[in-house]
């Protein structure tokens, strides 16, 4: 348990939040590994947890009619992969696959929200740190979007 | 200041004569179908001579003066910068060889004698001269460095004249070789001709001309200093850089658009518009290569793609940019504002937008006092 | 202002649009500094800017990268070795690489825009040790539209250079990072206080991308991007190329944002 929390106190993610909100969070998490090509989950897959990578590669991804399998976005240290776990119908929308070694935090969404509810204040902390983050995952998605770099004939 | 002496329109004709002499090509105003432009004149007969322009946002007008005045009248739609870089130059020509290509030596140039520059039309030369002297641009110098300027103060200003608030009329100060004043009367009827430099100098000595009388003199200056008192716009120029430089998200920009059309008149008439872009011709077999100047212009779709499409698609930034340039950029660019308030852009724009009364909104609804939560001077006031 | 005629040396093609060209310098005494562009002639059909791609400490030749999007281009780079080329300049700006001297360098590149910033590349490695960390970061359409493929993988394989790069769209070869070029400042280290960047690529790109610049701790007088604007003289004669009260061709194309000031951003300017 109490390496959780020293690697938790440490990320910069919760940086802001007291020792005793840091504690409960670490309590709903533990350190796992996912070898190299090991699938994080799939699409359509039962959203029951959240991922903090600490280190190593994910590739998430869409399996398209056309085209197989297309990679949208990677994600790497100090990312959180997922965000499904928080809202019905509690259901994956991509697949992840790790593509190096990956060391993880888990997070075990109910136990996360149940937290949440007996301390609105710690809930409401982090929600406004994960809005931030897929705020700003939002905000880069769209320049994707906008194929910037195509040339104009 | 040098001496003046009075002329009468015989000793005009004798100038032009002698200007023509000199190896000038003399261009000067001259009626065409029922503007005044400038043009090649031989002879005071080329003149308008008697005839008034009537001239308001977004109209003008030529009638009967009913006198025989030879400048009666202040600026048409053509600026003497139609004569210093014409379009459509040739500013490079090339022939292809073995090796590659080379540049044939451009056609040299006629020498211009420009007759009856006003003073917003010499400020405008001045204004160009720094524009184009920044460069080093051989056509302009070559059109300009060799020409002669006679220019006409003015007695009469249009009701859409503004020089006055630019400091550039309705007397010529400097920058010229001849100016003249025509002082006209009921029967008084005379010409006074100053000299600016040492060719000026030269060339009057050869007219026939006699002394004024101090009453000649006195009234000829009183008739300029009153076209001063009756200008029938004002420009406010202080802080004018400023406030428009901080005022470039105003959304009164959006409002002018409404009502312009982007034709491009302003831009093409405005004696002090540089804009240009280039056209490439090549012979049909391929051996000779000309690069062709022309007159460009900032309200055109074109003239700012890049990538794809323009940067300003929409009519209230090409306003902002023409308008922020003119009165704002070009301080910082030449230390100078580009504007001699000679009023054209005002007469000829089919809807009439005035560039005195839309800086003057803009100054108006200037957004950092809304910001700042200031009154603006209106609401102070009552 | 006349186009000097000057020899192709050679025409590599990089990508399906995208070639570079080496043409021999107009003059024994030619050289330029990273940042500057030519005014680049083909006879009879027209000129356009393209920055110079090359090393700034080789003089021998002059090299230029270009994309084919239009008829001067595609006659540009249908050039061959021996054909003649116009050439004017070099004109511009260049990037602060002096200085950069004594700081972490962060160079972040979008698509094309690595051509203007391969001589920073160049110029820096040429003199490595007068700056501290330097890091590439350059993102992006897809692998097959990697810009220098090879010269990234070689940049790659040194120790004083770190090299991040990114696509918007992978494919089933890729196992780099998909996503944008901003993504790949969070995981570079850098010190925010001191750190000077070089930014070139499509203009929203460079805008979020200074966003996020500024985040990690970059001030306006340190950050350097280099803008695009229509340029037909290269002299500030012709007035298409001008942004605010800056004459691109000239005052540009490399500016700092502390130059930009904010009103170099507005809608439309």
């Amino acid at each position: 348990m109490s390496e959780v929390f020293d690697v938790l106190i440490d990320q910069p993610f919760f940086e802001g939040m007291t020792e005793e909100q840091v504690q409960a969070v670490a309590e709903t998490a533990r350190l796992v590994t996912f070898e190299e090509g090991a699938v994080m989950f799939v699409e359509g897959g039962p959203a029951r947890r959240t991922y903090l990578i600490l280190d190593g590669d994910v590739a998430l991804s869409l399996r398209t009619q056309e085209h197989g399998a297309k990679t949208i976005q990677t994600l790497h240290r100090g990312d959180f992969v997922g965000w499904s776990w928080m809202y019905p119908p509690y259901r994956w929308s991509f697949d992840a696959n790790v593509r190096s070694e990956v060391t993880a935090l888990q997070f075990d969404g109910p136990l996360l929200k149940k937290a949440s509810l007996a301390d609105p204040e710690l809930g409401y902390e982090l929600l406004r740190r994960f809005t931030e983050v897929i705020v700003t995952r939002m905000q880069a998605l769209r320049i994707q979007l906008l194929d910037v770099y195509s040339t104009f004939r | 200041m040098k001496e003046s002496l009075v002329i009468d329109r015989e000793g005009v004709d004798a100038l032009i004569s002698a200007l023509a002499d000199r190896g000038y090509e003399v261009v000067g105003p001259t009626v065409r179908g029922q503007t005044i432009l400038y043009d090649t004149i031989t002879s005071t007969d080329d003149l308008p001579v008697g005839l008034r322009d009537r001239q308001e946002a977004g109209t003008y007008r030529l009638e009967e003066r009913g006198d025989d005045a030879l400048f009666g009248y202040v600026v048409g739609p053509q600026s003497f910068r139609k004569f210093t870089t014409p379009p459509g130059t040739v500013f490079w020509k090339g022939l292809r060889t073995d090796g590659g290509f080379e540049t044939v030596a451009p056609e040299e140039p006629p020498r211009y004698a420009f007759f009856g520059a006003r003073p917003c039309e010499v400020a405008a030369l001045k204004v160009q001269d720094n524009v184009y002297g920044a460069v080093g641009d051989p056509v302009y110098a070559r059109r300009r460095n060799q020409s002669f300027v006679v220019a006409v103060n003015c007695t009469e200003p249009a009701p859409t004249c503004f020089c006055d608030s630019m400091g550039t009329g309705p007397g010529v100060s400097d920058g010229y070789d001849l100016a003249l004043t025509e002082v006209i009367d009921g029967d008084t009827h005379y010409i006074l001709a100053e000299a600016g430099s040492d060719e000026g100098e030269a060339v009057l000595a050869s007219l026939t001309a006699r002394s004024p009388a101090d009453e000649e003199l006195v009234a000829a200056h009183r008739m300029v200093v009153r076209s001063a008192e009756h200008m029938g716009r004002f420009l406010d120029t202080d802080g004018l850089k400023e406030v428009l430089q901080d005022n470039l998200e105003n959304p009164y920009w959006d409002e002018i658009a409404k009502r312009c059309l982007s034709c491009t008149n302003c831009t093409l008439v405005c004696p002090t518009c540089f804009c240009s872009s280039v056209e490439d011709h090549l012979s049909l077999d391929g051996s000779e290569a000309e690069r062709v100047r022309t007159w460009d212009s900032c309200f055109t779709l074109d003239f700012s793609y890049v990538n794809g499409g323009p940067v300003r698609p929409s009519p209230g930034p090409r306003y902002r940019q023409w308008l922020t340039h003119k009165l704002a950029s070009w301080q910082d660019q030449f230390g100078e504002i580009g504007c001699v308030g000679c009023g054209r852009c005002i007469t000829w724009c089919p809807v009439g937008i005035d560039i005195t009364k839309e800086a003057a909104q803009i100054r108006e609804r200037d957004v950092r006092r809304v910001v700042v939560g200031t009154p603006s001077v209106k609401e102070a006031a009552e | 202002m006349s186009p000097v005629p000057c020899r192709v040396l050679s025409v590599e093609q990089e990508l399906q649009d995208t070639y570079t060209l080496e043409i021999e310098p107009p003059r024994d005494d030619w050289s330029f500094l990273p940042g500057q562009y030519t005014m680049l002639y083909a006879f009879g059909i027209g000129e356009i800017p393209i920055s110079i791609s090359g090393d700034p400490d080789d003089s021998t030749k002059i090299v230029q990268t270009i994309r084919a999007v239009g008829a001067v281009s595609d006659a540009l780079v249908a050039l061959q070795p021996g054909d003649s080329i116009g050439v004017r300049g070099p004109f511009g700006t260049a990037w602060g690489t002096k200085a950069a001297e004594g700081r972490d360098v962060l160079i972040v590149a979008g698509g094309v825009g690595l051509a203007p910033l391969r001589p920073v590349v160049y110029d820096v490695l040429n003199h490595r040790a007068r700056y501290e960390n330097v890091t590439l970061m350059y993102g992006a359409r897809s692998p097959a539209d990697l810009l220098f493929a090879s010269q990234i993988s070689e940049w790659r394989g040194r120790f004083d250079l770190e090299v991040l790069v990114t696509v918007d769209h992978g494919d089933d070869a890729w196992r780099g990072p998909v996503g944008v070029v901003t993504s790949l400042i969070g995981r570079s280290s850098f010190d925010g206080d001191t750190a000077m960047a070089f930014v070139c690529g499509p203009e929203v790109m460079m805008r979020f991308t200074i966003q996020a610049l500024e985040r990690g701790g970059l001030t306006d007088d340190r950050l350097y991007v280099s803008m695009e604007r229509n340029m037909k003289c290269g002299v500030g004669l012709c007035g298409h190329c001008q942004l605010g009260r800056f004459f691109l061709c000239k005052d540009g194309p490399v500016m700092t944002c502390a130059q930009m000031a904010g009103s170099c951003w507005i809608r439309e300017v």
